[in-house]
């Protein structure tokens, strides 16, 4: 962790994807004779019976294809807010970045604060259009004026590669710490995980994942804000208290005060900087959750609770890494050869057990493992809406399938993407994955982000510039990673990088924005001057929401 | 229904709103773009900045006060603008959507 260069990232999302590098290889033997934990595994199955007992309710008010994928629109503004948190505060940022402030201090808050500046972005260039424009998924807004055929295939092909690798890394990050938190074997772990997230998705739809997501994200705000507070109990409210303490505990000392990881390089960090914010512009099941609300007005509404909530949740895993320096770090319980057990990122966990004991620590397990069932259910049903919606009724059916076909396809679709995100979780374990969020994240800001904004703000967009430069976007990010750092030396074992930086968005994204613009501009069709007739309708649209799908009947 | 997006598109009111409503845009995100940027390059060219404690009796640097600063701008600037658009913008929009249907009885 004190290797310069702006690694930070890669291990707030990752190193809870790969605890066993993390942890410095600590791990297998710790996992391998972890007691089942009964309080845990207790509570976690009354969240899987609730969970269950919704998908039940929400399948029998699944009935229209807009009950499916956006659930009737009939999800209100707050409700929205909290899913949209939920969607952001997967496992990764609770159990990584209170890890990350855990051993590194300062360097968390700065992952936290990426996290969060993407969000008013969202706000004002995105929301309210994208609920006017569009129905079930982000292609629908893109493809308003352009090419159905070609500018669908694309976005659903972005959509894919993002729910992919995100899945991926989900999958090897659920079955490691499921194997620690609760004794059970990783690929048992990976297969409940796989399960559940199918019948969730593919019975309940919008409406059960929604509410699955609601729900694990109030009890992950309430178990974060209860640790948070016996925390701040424990040094008498006091942040002078807690931050000299933590100086005193921590090796670093006064380091663990000031940004440490990322002064070695400042185009790696500049092009984190873009993939976290426009990355996050871009995640194709976040975008989706705007078509459940009713109206613009809710969207809009939705991202100021949603954006307030998570930038509460990360104060709250500041304090909890602060106060496991403190409070976990000088406990023999909780370290192995002078290292966390189980790696850094069972920070918070152990701090649940330090500071409040073992029901507490059974509480916080359970709502980990619910926290990754929901975010893997939220990708599972965008990547289905993308091959069901976008793929097969506007692509291969050409808009004219019965909507009970488009739901069965997506359906299928849902069972599919489980088998292969089980498959695919296995295939990877032990393996080094971090990569794989950083790159869905870097596909994201590169062609979901540049053909979405572009479609809405620039007339001159064609179909021919988004799919040049959209496909540039995909294929200059897929190739700068695996030529970069971390899988041309780390997992490919290649001695030099072919190209020199760990993040390759800023790079891939500029490639995508620059083609596309240049290929638009040159576009002299009879189709491109059509299109470029018909933004006017589409900004009307996407501003008054006339003609805008309405909620259902809710 | 396309004749009245046009007249929507081309009416002076509509217009100026959309002037509004676009400043308004461009300015909260420039603010958070270039606070957000800023941020980082501090920390890549000068971190020491942000390593100064704030005082002679205290461990806390510059830093925090500036990270939580940047989180609760971030909040204030949705709030501003979901404030300005969901009261302002929204009634003004409707009340000329409204004329121009009427206009076209």
């Amino acid at each position: 962790m004190s290797r310069a260069g702006p690694l930070f990232v890669t291990i707030a999302w990752a190193s809870w994807a790969d605890p066993v590098r993390a942890a410095g290889g600590g791990l297998p033997e710790v996992a391998a004779d972890a007691p089942l934990n009964l309080p845990a595994i207790g509570m976690f199955l009354v969240f899987v019976v609730a969970t269950l007992v919704i998908t039940w309710w929400a399948a029998n008010r699944t009935r229209t294809a807009s009950d499916y994928y956006a659930a009737g629109g009939g999800i209100s503004g707050g409700q929205n807010g909290l899913a949209i948190a939920g969607d952001f505060m997967s496992a990764a940022s609770f159990l990584g970045v209170s890890g990350l402030v855990y051993s590194s201090g300062y360097d968390g808050l700065i992952y936290s604060i990426g996290g969060l500046a993407g969000w008013p972005l969202v706000l004002f260039l995105l929301a309210e259009r994208l609920r006017n424009l569009g129905r079930y998924t982000f292609a629908d807004a893109v493809s308003y004026r352009l090419g159905i055929l070609p500018v669908r295939t694309l976005a659903a092909c972005g959509t894919l590669v993002v729910v992919l690798l995100y899945l991926i890394g989900q999958m090897v990050g659920a079955g490691t710490l499921i194997q620690v938190l609760f004794g059970l074997p990783y690929e048992a772990a990976v297969i409940l995980v796989g399960v559940l997230m199918v019948l969730y998705v593919s019975f309940g739809g919008m409406i059960a994942t929604t509410w699955v997501q609601i729900i694990k994200a109030a009890l992950l705000l309430f178990g974060s804000t209860v640790l948070a507070l016996v925390v701040m109990y424990r040094f008498g409210f006091s942040f002078e208290r807690m931050f000299s303490e933590a100086v005193a505990a921590h090796p670093k000392g006064m380091a663990v005060m000031a940004p440490g990881g990322l002064v070695s390089d400042p185009v790696s960090a500049l092009s984190l900087g873009v993939a976290l914010l426009f990355g996050t512009a871009g995640l194709p099941h976040v975008l989706m959750r705007f078509f459940t609300v009713p109206d613009a007005r809710a969207a809009r509404k939705s991202v100021f609770i949603a954006t307030g909530l998570i930038g509460y949740f990360y104060l709250l895993t500041v304090i909890m890494g602060f106060g496991a320096i403190v409070i976990v770090s000088q406990d023999a319980r909780f370290l192995v050869d002078g290292a966390l057990r189980g790696g850094n990122n069972m920070a918070a966990i152990h701090l649940a057990q330090a500071s409040a004991g073992d029901l507490f620590l059974g509480f916080i397990s359970a709502v980990a493992f619910a926290t990754i069932l929901a975010v893997v259910s939220g990708l599972t049903l965008s990547g289905a809406s993308a091959i069901s919606h976008d793929l097969y009724a506007s692509v291969i059916r050409r808009g004219d399938a019965p909507e009970g076909d488009v739901m069965r396809i997506s359906r299928v679709a849902s069972v599919v993407l489980g088998v292969l995100a089980v498959a695919l979780g296995m295939a990877f374990e032990g393996q080094n994955v971090a990569f794989m969020v950083l790159l869905a994240f870097a596909v994201a800001a590169s062609v979901n982000f540049p053909i979405l904004i572009l479609s809405m703000y620039w007339r001159r967009l064609t179909t021919r510039g988004a799919v040049v430069g959209g496909a540039t976007g995909l294929l200059s990010a897929v190739v700068l990673m695996v030529l970069g750092p971390t899988v041309w030396v780390e997992v490919l074992g290649n001695a030099e990088p072919v190209f020199p930086y760990r993040y390759p968005a800023l790079f891939s994204m500029l490639a995508a924005f620059a083609v596309t613009a240049v290929v638009s501009l040159t576009d002299r069709s009879a189709r491109a001057r059509a299109e470029m007739a018909a933004f006017e309708a589409q900004y009307v649209r996407a501003i008054t929401g006339m003609g805008a799908a309405a909620a259902a009947r809710h | 229904m396309n004749d009245l997006y046009q007249r929507i598109f081309a009416d002076p009111e509509f217009q100026a709103l959309q002037r509004r409503r676009s400043r308004l845009i461009w300015m909260l995100s420039t603010i958070m773009l270039v606070t957000y940027f800023g941020f980082i390059l501090v920390i890549a060219f000068a971190p020491e900045f942000f390593a100064a404690p704030l005082g002679a009796d205290t461990v806390i640097t510059r830093g925090i006060p500036i990270g939580v600063g940047i989180i609760l701008l971030g909040l204030a600037l949705t709030g501003i603008y979901v404030h300005r658009a969901n009261g302002e913008f929204d009634t003004t929009t409707a009340d000329i959507v409204q004329r121009l249907r009427d206009d076209s009885r």
